[in-house]
């Protein structure tokens, strides 16, 4: 067969792929129309569960662009044991995320040393203000219904207790 | 149909004529923006282009003349700033005055000019000048470059294209775009007029290097070192906005349409029919209907001829500067050249 011209088939490329878009339709989605369901593991936004945060700060120290701000007090907590000292804690007054500052890195979320913070797929939360993408601690906690479950471990590793 | 025409009061003649000019420069430019530039491109890249607008986005273009409209008009502050003004109107009225030779139909035209296709292939030219001036007044070194880079490359392929075109002009022994429409009609091949005798089959190397030259006097894609978005920004047209910006965006694409017009005229048979067809023995004897159908046989060429530029536009990635002057003077005029002698020769042999 003798060979095409490069050129020729360039031409080609493009209107083969002009009638198959009109054929089978087009590779992209019309996005308000209709989504495309992202990855399990996309990073989408950060989600928060507030009842294990402990307000430690390792998370806003490691972020890089400073977009965390956590503000908290120690209150006294019951005892464990009946009969023992009141236990010290920190109660989480403020957990903010300023999303307009996040770069989306993850590294708040790889420092946690409690799980509290956690990726979602969720993707929907421009706003049409910029000051309004500072989300704060109730917000996202709702995005923690949109976190997939943590796949399962390996075989033969340690289940942490 | 002539009878009709004289009717008409002169003031009459001339609002259609200007109407006309209009319809015929906007009118190629919208259909070309919308069906190649959105959809085309877009079916080509996989994706489905402007949909929202209208239906099948088929008011896309109203809302981006809208936005166009609506932009602040800036003017940088070391420009010329009369000039620089004054540029996109030079390249859009030579588009104007471009389209005044194109015939239509046999009365369907807007001036019967002997000499149309010296006229056509000078005024063509004008536009170096607007572009020139625009990268020029500026104050930008990259509207500079890509003024320049115009500039040369607008002049190296303005030379192949005159030359493609004296093929035709020898063969039609005549350089009124009404003429050579006749000739292509009223001819035929070993004696058999069916299809007439469009030029494209004896002058197909001349066609051929009229749309390259045609692709690089539209800096369309393979040609567009001009308006290199990666290095120049956007060439000469950096520093403009707002319906300057609109203005240079219909120009590019009015002078796409009416060039595709040309070069049907003289290559494809332009508005005619085979006169064999209904028996008309010269341009007196065509019925007047053909004042209507002729100019829609114009726009299914137009569209014909705009589609392949579009589709070579999309396909093929950049020449470099010096490939791009190198194809000119090296390929394009020698063999223009030899197209010329060969058909001379032909012409006197035969």
């Amino acid at each position: 067969m003798p060979k095409v011209p490069g050129l020729v088939k360039g031409l080609g490329v493009t209107m083969g792929t002009l009638f198959r878009t009109a054929k089978n339709g087009a590779d992209t989605v019309q996005y308000p129309h209709a989504k495309e369901a992202p990855p399990a593991r996309a990073r989408g936004v950060i989600a928060l569960r507030e009842d294990n945060c402990t307000a430690c700060m390792l998370c806003a120290r490691s972020c890089p662009d400073w977009c965390i701000y956590i503000e908290g007090h120690k209150q006294l907590a019951p005892p464990r044991r009946a009969g023992g000292k009141p236990r010290q804690v920190n109660h989480l007054d403020r957990f903010d995320i300023d999303y307009a500052l996040c770069m989306y890195c993850g590294i708040c979320v790889e420092v946690c040393p409690f799980d509290a913070l956690f990726w979602s797929p969720e993707y929907e939360y421009s706003e049409p203000r910029i000051a309004d993408l500072l989300h704060d601690k109730d917000k996202l906690g709702e995005w923690m219904e949109t976190v997939p479950e943590a796949p399962e471990l390996e075989a033969g590793a340690e289940k942490k207790k | 149909m002539m009878s009709i025409a004289l009717e008409i009061p002169y003031w009459g003649q001339s609002l259609l004529r200007v109407l006309g000019g209009v319809g015929a420069v906007l009118l190629p430019a919208g259909t070309i923006v919308y069906l190649f530039l959105f959809k085309m491109m877009s079916f080509m890249q996989s994706r489905l282009g402007p949909m929202e607008a209208g239906p099948y986005g088929s008011m896309q273009l109203l809302a981006e003349v809208g936005k166009w409209l609506q932009k602040e008009d800036i003017i940088p502050e070391n420009a010329d700033a009369k000039i620089y003004k004054l540029a996109p109107v030079i390249v859009l009225v030579s588009t104007f005055l471009l389209v005044v030779v194109v015939p239509f139909g046999p009365d369907a035209l807007f001036t019967d000019f002997s000499a149309g296709v010296f006229y056509a292939l000078a005024i063509g030219s004008v536009s170096v000048i607007g572009i020139l001036v625009a990268g020029w007044s500026s104050a930008n070194k990259y509207s500079l470059l890509g003024g320049l880079r115009a500039a040369g490359q607008l002049i190296a392929y303005e030379l192949p294209m005159v030359l493609a075109v004296v093929g035709v002009v020898i063969q039609a022994g005549s350089m009124n775009l009404q003429q050579i429409v006749v000739a292509q009609n009223s001819g035929s091949i070993f004696g058999w007029d069916g299809v007439g005798f469009p030029f494209v089959l004896t002058q197909f190397v001349g066609f051929l290097i009229f749309m390259i030259a045609v692709q690089a006097e539209l800096t369309q894609v393979p040609f567009d070192m001009p308006i290199a978005e990666s290095e120049l920004v956007s060439g000469y047209m950096t520093e403009y906005s707002g319906f300057r910006f609109l203005i240079f965006f219909i120009g590019e694409f009015a002078t796409a349409g009416v060039f595709a017009f040309i070069a049907s005229v003289l290559f494809l048979g332009g508005w005619g029919i085979p006169f064999s067809w209904f028996g008309w023995e010269s341009l007196e004897a065509v019925d007047g209907w053909m004042n209507i159908v002729g100019p829609v046989i114009m726009l299914t060429k137009m569209l014909v001829l705009t589609g392949i530029i579009m589709w070579v536009r999309f396909s093929y990635p950049r020449f470099r500067e010096d490939q791009l002057q190198r194809f000119a003077w090296k390929v394009l005029i020698p063999l223009s050249l030899a197209n010329i002698a060969v058909t001379a020769i032909l012409k006197v042999a035969i």
